[in-house]
């Protein structure tokens, strides 16, 4: 029996049981370029957004040029960059990096100015240094608000990393456009979409669910009885 | 012991608090008092240095707090504010304790001084488990007051903490908040624009008005002696009535000029000096005024045959009260022992006037029905009265 002759679902799971190893390698290869993307922008936007929220001028200038950044289609962005750091892997992850800098750096900003004042004056009026004040009352309590951002985040980077493949970064993208260039390459498009599509919608769920625990005044943690 | 030196905040332009000069005794409980806006807040948040004065110096102990380390300072004093302030992601217990997380105590000290807190408050231990916004506002506030008193500080800061409050649960706070401070030996300074409150928990009262203080005292002497217009505004009209009895003095209402006669007097001149005046007591003073003794009708009556002079009747033994005295020492003393009146003499014991019953009764009356709500209020005298009706 030739595979054309197979159904749809069928030419699917052949593919998957043919390429099995290639399909996970890519996978993982996906994954992991939207993580240290998105790490990364997290590891710059979080402490940022802190710091332009006691710099109330500043904000709207850090938060303006993330905009700006966000409007630039992500394959234009993806080939100014390639042009810097050439093909590859690399370039996709700083693509997403500079994707995942806006939302993060939003939402910690929101986060950090969220938090009432009055825990603030009762925190310092009690004896909590300034940074006592950030770790043990602002960061708690923004929490919740930054995993909104990284959640978002990462929804959109792996969406960014599917086009890794036009530089040659690998990825599930690279299945893709194989089904795309094949004939009769429906299974295979498939084959690179739906652990895509997957692996967006499990993000956005284990995320949201994260976000909701980290929640000090509605999450389940908190026995919340409140109202 | 708290003291300002010529503390001044200036705003900008704005001149938030304008020379301070007081001083605050260890253990005393001291209520700021204004309008809004009158510099409270600023000038209790002056003594943690969660505001620095534009001048002046603020003392604790004698060491000026701008030489301290302003965290440990803030450690040390207790800071209660109106919001509550309890950190919704901490555990009531972990809130109770976070001064002295700061302070790096051992666990078993930090569980024992929470348990032994929370009972204080009639709260249950399993309280310390839940979390702020699980309680009642009163409930979180009384966290709010235990958590400033955690870490043994002999200064407790409270801006209006009881604001929010139902009058109901404010009234128990208050009374608990009272309780605590004396029994503790705690310095209390409390920011409130509420005068019952202040009158209630303070030992002295601090007024303020744009900035300044204009009266500095205890506050019967507030209700006593209001410094002026503004402050006689602000206790307000029902409470300087209210406060009357009690710090009258018997001169506000006794009758001046009282029927006296000497004792040389014949009796039938005494017999008609009271018809003429329709009384039936005479004082007896000798020329000089200074009470001498008492005559009444009966007097005359059982020794007519054998006197001849008001000074071979009269009973000696009177019972007399001095010029200056307090009503509220008086009144029960006139009417338990059912005297009809009593003289006042001055400090030579000379007779300048009288109180009589009717006079004492007019004054608790008037209080009485001047303000029904408040009747609890009255003291006690008045049982005595009513029951003579
Ligand atoms: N940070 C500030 N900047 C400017 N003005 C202030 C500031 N804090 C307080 N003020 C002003 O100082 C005055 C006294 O304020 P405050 O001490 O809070 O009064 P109160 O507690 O008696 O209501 C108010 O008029 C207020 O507007
Ligand atoms: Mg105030």
């Amino acid at each position: 029996m030739e595979i054309t002759d197979m159904s749809l679902f069928n030419q699917l799971i052949y593919y998957f049981s043919e390429n099995g190893q290639y399909v996970l390698n890519q996978f993982f290869r996906h994954f992991l370029m939207s993580i240290y993307g998105v790490l990364f922008a997290a590891i710059i936007g979080i402490p940022l957004g802190f710091w332009i929220s006691r710099h109330g001028k500043l904000a709207n200038w850090v938060l303006g040029i993330a905009n700006v950044l966000q409007t630039i289609p992500s394959l234009a962005m993806l080939s100014i960059l390639m042009l810097g750091l050439g093909l590859g892997a690399n370039t996709v992850v700083a693509t997403i990096f500079l994707y995942s800098l806006l939302p993060i750096l939003k939402n910690t900003y929101a986060g950090v100015r969220s938090v009432d004042e009055n825990l603030l004056d009762s925190g310092k009026g009690m004896g909590m240094t300034r940074s006592q004040v950030t770790r043990m009352v602002e960061l708690p309590l923004a929490l919740s608000v930054i995993m909104g951002g990284i959640r978002n985040a990462l929804v959109v980077g792996i969406g960014i990393a599917a086009i890794g493949t036009f530089i040659g970064a690998g990825g599930l993208g690279d299945i893709i456009t194989r089904g795309v260039n094949a004939t009769d390459g429906g299974a295979i498009i498939l084959a690179g979409a739906i652990p895509t599509a997957l692996m967006a919608v499990i993000s956005d769920i284990i995320l949201g669910w994260i976000e909701k625990k980290l929640d000090p005044t509605r999450s389940t943690r908190f026995s919340g009885r409140k109202e | 012991m708290i003291e300002f030196k010529k503390v001044s905040k200036v705003y900008d332009d704005f001149v938030a608090v304008d020379d301070l000069n007081l001083k605050f005794n260890d253990g005393e409980f001291i209520c700021f008092i204004g309008t809004s806006g009158s510099g409270k807040t600023t000038s209790m948040r002056m003594i943690n240095r969660m505001e620095e004065p534009s001048s002046g110096q603020i003392l604790i102990d004698n060491e000026d707090i701008m030489d301290k380390n302003p965290v440990e300072l803030r450690r040390r004093i207790g800071y209660v504010i109106q919001q509550i302030g309890l950190m919704p992601h901490m555990t009531v217990y972990e809130n109770i304790t976070l001064v002295p997380k700061l302070l790096k105590w051992p666990e078993e000290k930090k569980r024992e001084r929470a348990e032994k807190l929370i009972r204080r408050v009639d709260l249950p231990l399993e309280f310390l488990d839940r979390y702020p916004q699980e309680l009642s506002g009163g409930q979180q506030q009384r966290i709010g007051v235990i958590r400033a008193l955690a870490a043994d500080q002999d200064i407790i800061l409270m801006d209006e903490p009881f604001g929010a409050l139902d009058p109901i649960t404010r009234d128990a706070l208050q009374e608990l908040v009272k309780h605590l401070q004396s029994e503790m030996g705690r310095t209390v300074i409390f920011v409130t624009h509420d005068m019952d409150e202040a009158i209630k928990l303070a030992d002295r009262i601090v007024i303020m008005q744009k900035g300044k203080v204009v009266q500095f005292d205890t506050p019967d002497n507030i209700l006593a002696n209001p410094a002026n217009q503004f402050v006689e505004d602000f206790i307000g009209e029902d409470r300087l009535l209210q406060a009357r009895p009690s710090l009258q003095t018997v001169d506000q209402i006794m009758i001046k000029d009282p029927v006296s006669v000497t004792p040389g007097k014949t009796l039938q001149e005494a017999i008609k000096l009271m018809r003429n005046r329709k009384v039936d007591t005479l004082y007896v003073t000798d020329d000089s005024g200074v009470l001498k003794g008492i005559v009444d009708l009966e007097d005359f009556d059982r020794n007519r045959r054998r006197a001849t002079s008001v000074g071979d009747v009269m009973s000696p033994e009177v019972y007399f009260v001095r010029t200056g005295t307090l009503l509220r020492d008086t009144v029960q003393r006139i009417l338990k022992r059912g005297f009809k009146s009593i003289p006042v003499v001055d400090e030579k014991d000379r007779l300048i006037g009288l109180v009589t019953r009717s006079s004492l009764a007019e004054i608790v009356y008037d209080n009485i029905w001047g303000d029904m709500d408040d009747a609890k209020d009255i003291p006690l005298e008045t049982t005595a009265v009513s029951e003579d009706q």
